[in-house]
């Protein structure tokens, strides 16, 4: 392939955009099928109940009402956990988080539904459903749910780790441990340890659009769903188990995403609209309200971390351990081993102990938010790497450069890094005019961290079909949650040597096009992009065989390059693409191009960011003055669209940092569950967020490029902790770092 | 319960519909009149994804009754352009890449007419301090920062012409 691109780096228009500036874009609840019906769901007042009676009649006399389900309609779902969009999954634990059955373990766990003419005629409907609750203890922190007198989410949930499974029941779903090198050795070894706990609040991915599904489970048995989801074919999968119900007749057609963030991996009321269909024998559209997004829906966890950290003199780590307890809300999954991948992964540390705990919590199921699991372990590590720096009298930059992972570092997780830029975002830092300019005035401060996110790889699916007038269309199989089928199409004109707007992106649903992962991971470019290109070559392949049989010479001798078919030694056997394109129908049929692939060989990403605030000594209110974001992102297709994948990451980690966080009370009742308590940054909230991309070509992409996503999420909290120390003078040991929260601090409350 | 006949001005158009009293215009554009634009994010006034313009006025559509636009005019982003082209800040969100997801972009599309239509010639705080109240959780605000003086600019200078 050609090292001089015509698309590839370019900026141009996402084709999204015309629709989705004049209202035109349909996402899942603008879809409106002949005959719908409104669907509601009923769900848990209480953090932890067993429910004794359930009794629908009332509500199912309400003239309006079509439909009611409750737990009793699904079948029983098998005991079994499989990979389902970014992680594993128990269907029995999904089956019993999509509809009760004899224990609600959240505020907000659905019960009952109801589908009817009108959504008010619903809502009526669900305050006839009559329930009688047994209200049991409940717990919502995370230390006092592995106590050893914690009430208990899952009376048969052991414990596992290496040692096996432990003998009593306990909240405490799994214990992962990884030692690497001998880390008291390393320990004695230090000159300088600093040791440190934090904590950091349940967070929400905040996605404006709530999740919504319209299914149809029409006469020949064929399930329709249109849903906003990040994978069609996980949502396919989920409701084809939980209803046992053949895949090829469940289509699942993914509408635009108002917005995701790895929240939308998972499916939690597809097949209940489904179920509520069937028995209504029309359509039936569910959508969420705000409350029950925030209180239904997978936030990410909140945690405890406990770090330990030794350096020599010279500055040079010996040895790290830290204790991570993650969050996994009702049932077992959160994301703590990416927490413990990521903690030190910018780092080449010599001996260390990471311990990880997924403790149960009586909080809705856990789902991914962007890195999941990172950016409190990156907040944990680089408060304590900043403190270190400062002790032992170093520039934190040069401290971080000192120890900086390469290709080959082990982690103390035991993986091993592969082709990466920690130093490179590092050096950039360096030189950057926001870092070389001294930040000056009272009350300010300026902090860096560095963060990291391994990415992902994975299956991925498109069909490019040739059109007659010169003109491709490309069915994807990915979701597009990020501006995707721009850069997608860009790696398809850049191989078809096409302009760009004659190649036209689709998203296709699950009876169109090739199973397909969830968009998740920071892949879709990466390993999507990958399919696209091998649908490209596959068209061009076939055309050069074409042009062959029509010149009458051996495919070996005709050539392509830059959209045209040629052989060397006759100047009448050559042929533009659109040319060629024309002739098809006419001399053999259609051409169409699959790629199929299991993208492997990904890239991980580092941040290294800068944030200049100013702290109120008064109010605690911290201004940021500046903040630059800085990345290793490979060869950036479409640089417009990394740089806005780097501002919108960082300015969710802004939020998380000093804003965002459920609050409960004892009884595990949400006290913030609206967008005014729960507050999420605003445009006055923040300055401009310049976006410093580090472009050196992956060797393991054809186009050079590495998943940008998800890593600008990470550094954040670290960066404005440290900054705020140095406006303050206190370290800040907990998130969200509320005016509040550092005036104490600062010992002025 | 008794519908009521409403007569307003929807886009440039006197429009008539039937809603119950207790319907938000934002389910009426929605519901009734298929101008599904206006986007609902939290039905509660906090994130500005139903903002539409009451009277030139810009409005949370979920806080506004039905019933209450009976003789006034609402625009919506469905009325932002007509059949000669995009209107400037349109063209301005897709130059500059001012959005991602597109969930919050007609909201934040009618706010931002709502200040230029006030003040054309804003600076950059007072572009945050009027968009303060539409939340955008994919862009970081930059991009839709930069779009919003971009149009700004532009429309000056056609003004000037």
């Amino acid at each position: 392939m050609s090292e001089q691109y015509t698309v590839i780096g370019t900026r141009p228009p996402r084709v999204d955009a015309p629709a989705k500036v004049t209202g035109q874009a349909v996402f899942a609840t603008d879809v409106v099928l002949p005959g719908m019906l409104h669907g509601k769901i009923l769900r848990s007042p209480h953090a932890h109940a067993r429910i004794r009676r359930l009794d629908t009649r009332r509500a199912e006399a309400l003239p309006g009402v079509r439909a009611v389900v409750t737990a009793q309609d699904l079948p029983a779902a098998r005991d079994i956990t499989r990979r389902l969009g970014e992680g594993a999954i128990n269907f029995k634990f999904m089956c019993d988080n999509t509809l009760a059955s004899d224990k609600v373990l959240y505020v907000g766990h659905a019960v009952a539904a109801v589908a009817a003419d009108e959504p008010h005629i619903a809502e009526q409907a669900l305050d006839l459903i009559e329930v009688e609750y047994e209200p049991l203890p409940a717990v919502v922190d995370i230390l006092q749910a592995i106590a050893a007198e914690a009430p208990l989410l899952h009376p048969t949930l052991h414990t596992r780790s290496l040692a096996g499974v432990s003998e009593r029941p306990s909240n405490l779903a799994a214990h992962y441990q990884a030692i690497k090198g001998n880390p008291a050795q390393g320990f004695a070894q230090a000159d300088v340890i600093v040791e440190r706990e934090f904590r950091t609040q349940t967070v929400h991915q905040g996605y404006l659009e709530p999740h919504a599904s319209v299914a149809f489970w029409g006469p020949d048995g064929i399930i329709t769903i249109y849903t906003c989801t990040q994978g069609a074919f996980a949502v396919r999968d989920a409701v084809a188990e939980l209803l046992q119900y053949p895949q090829a007749k469940i289509v699942v057609i993914p509408t635009e995403v108002g917005g995701a963030f790895g929240g939308k991996n998972t499916s939690y009321f597809d097949v209940v609209a489904a179920l509520l269909s069937r028995q209504a024998g029309r359509p039936v559209r569910i959508v969420m309200s705000r409350a029950e997004v925030l209180q239904a829906t997978g936030p990410s966890s909140g945690t405890v971390i406990r770090v330990k950290v030794g350096a020599t003199c010279d500055g040079r780590l010996t040895a790290a351990q830290a204790e991570l307890y993650y969050e996994a809300g009702a049932y077992p999954g959160s994301p703590v081993g990416s927490g413990m991948h990521v903690m030190f992964a910018p780092y080449d540390i010599p001996n260390g102990q990471l311990d990880g705990y997924d403790v149960l919590v009586n909080k809705p199921r856990i789902s991914s938010y962007r890195a999941p699991g990172a950016t409190p372990a990156c907040f944990a590590a680089e408060a304590v790497m900043d403190e270190l720096a400062e002790k032992l009298g170093l520039d934190p930059l040069e401290f971080r450069l000192r120890n900086c992972a390469r290709e080959g570092t082990r982690n103390i997780d035991g993986s091993t890094h592969g082709h990466i830029g920690a130093r490179q975002v590092i050096e950039a830092a360096q030189k950057h005019p926001h870092y070389t300019t001294p930040l000056e005035g009272a009350n300010r401060g300026r902090g860096v961290a560095i963060g990291y996110w391994g990415n992902w790889g994975s299956i991925s699916s498109c069909t490019i079909g040739v059109n007659a007038d010169g003109t491709v269309n490309l069915l994807l199989g990915s979701v597009d949650v990020s501006g995707t089928r721009t850069s997608l199409a860009m790696q398809a004109a850049e191989v078809l040597g096409l302009p760009l707007d004659k190649v036209h992106p689709t998203v296709g649903n699950t009876a169109q096009v090739g199973y397909t992962e969830v968009s998740a991971g920071s892949r879709t470019t990466f390993a999507t992009g990958q399919a696209v290109i091998r649908a490209a070559q596959a068209v061009i392949e076939q055309m050069r065989a074409r042009a062959a049989d029509l010149w009458n010479v051996p495919v070996e001798e005709v050539d392509f390059e830059r959209g045209v078919f040629y052989t060397g030694h006759d100047d009448r056997q050559t042929m533009s693409f659109a040319d060629l394109a024309a002739q098809l129908n006419q001399t053999g049929g259609p051409i169409t191009g699959v790629g199929n692939l299991d993208a492997q060989n990904w890239g991980a990403g580092f941040g290294l960011h800068i944030a200049d605030v100013e702290v109120d000594p008064e109010t605690g209110q911290v201004n940021i003055l500046r903040y630059t974001a800085i990345q290793d992102v490979g060869r950036a297709i479409h640089p417009t669209e990394v740089e806005g994948q780097i501002q919108g990451g960082a300015v969710q980690g802004i939020g998380w940092a000093l804003w965002e966080g459920y609050r409960y009370d004892a009884n595990g009742q949400m006290l913030n569950p609206t967008l005014l308590d729960y507050k999420m940054p605003t445009a006055l909230d923040l300055p401009p967020i310049e976006a410093v991309l580090v472009q050196e070509t992956y060797p393991h992409h054809p186009f050079g490029l590495r998943g940008v996503g998800e890593t600008p999420i990470v550094p954040p909290p670290g960066a404005l902790a440290n900054a705020i120390y140095r406006a303050t003078g206190a370290r800040m040991s907990e998130l969200p770092m509320t005016p509040e929260y550092i005036l104490r601090q600062m010992k002025v409350l | 319960m008794e519908k009521h006949k409403v007569r307003a001005t929807i886009n440039g158009r006197q429009t008539e519909f039937l809603c119950y009293p207790h319907q938000s215009l934002l389910e009426c554009l929605r519901d009734i009149l298929g101008l599904t634009g206006a986007k609902e994010g939290c039905n509660d006034g906090n994130c500005g994804a139903c903002s539409v313009l009451l009277d030139g006025r810009l409005v949370n559509s979920c806080l506004v009754l039905g019933v209450e636009v009976d003789g006034h005019s609402v625009t919506t982003i469905e009325g932002l352009a007509d059949w000669r082209g995009l209107h400037p800040l349109q063209e301005a969100f897709i130059r500059e890449d001012a959005l991602q997801c597109g969930y919050c972009t007609p909201g934040m599309l009618m706010a931002a007419k709502a200040l230029l239509d006030r003040t054309p010639n804003p600076n950059e705080q007072e572009i945050r301090t009027w968009l303060a109240g539409n939340l955008c959780r994919c862009t970081g605000y930059d991009k839709i920062v930069r779009a919003v003086h971009a149009a700004a600019a532009q429309m000056q200078e056609e003004n000037n012409l």
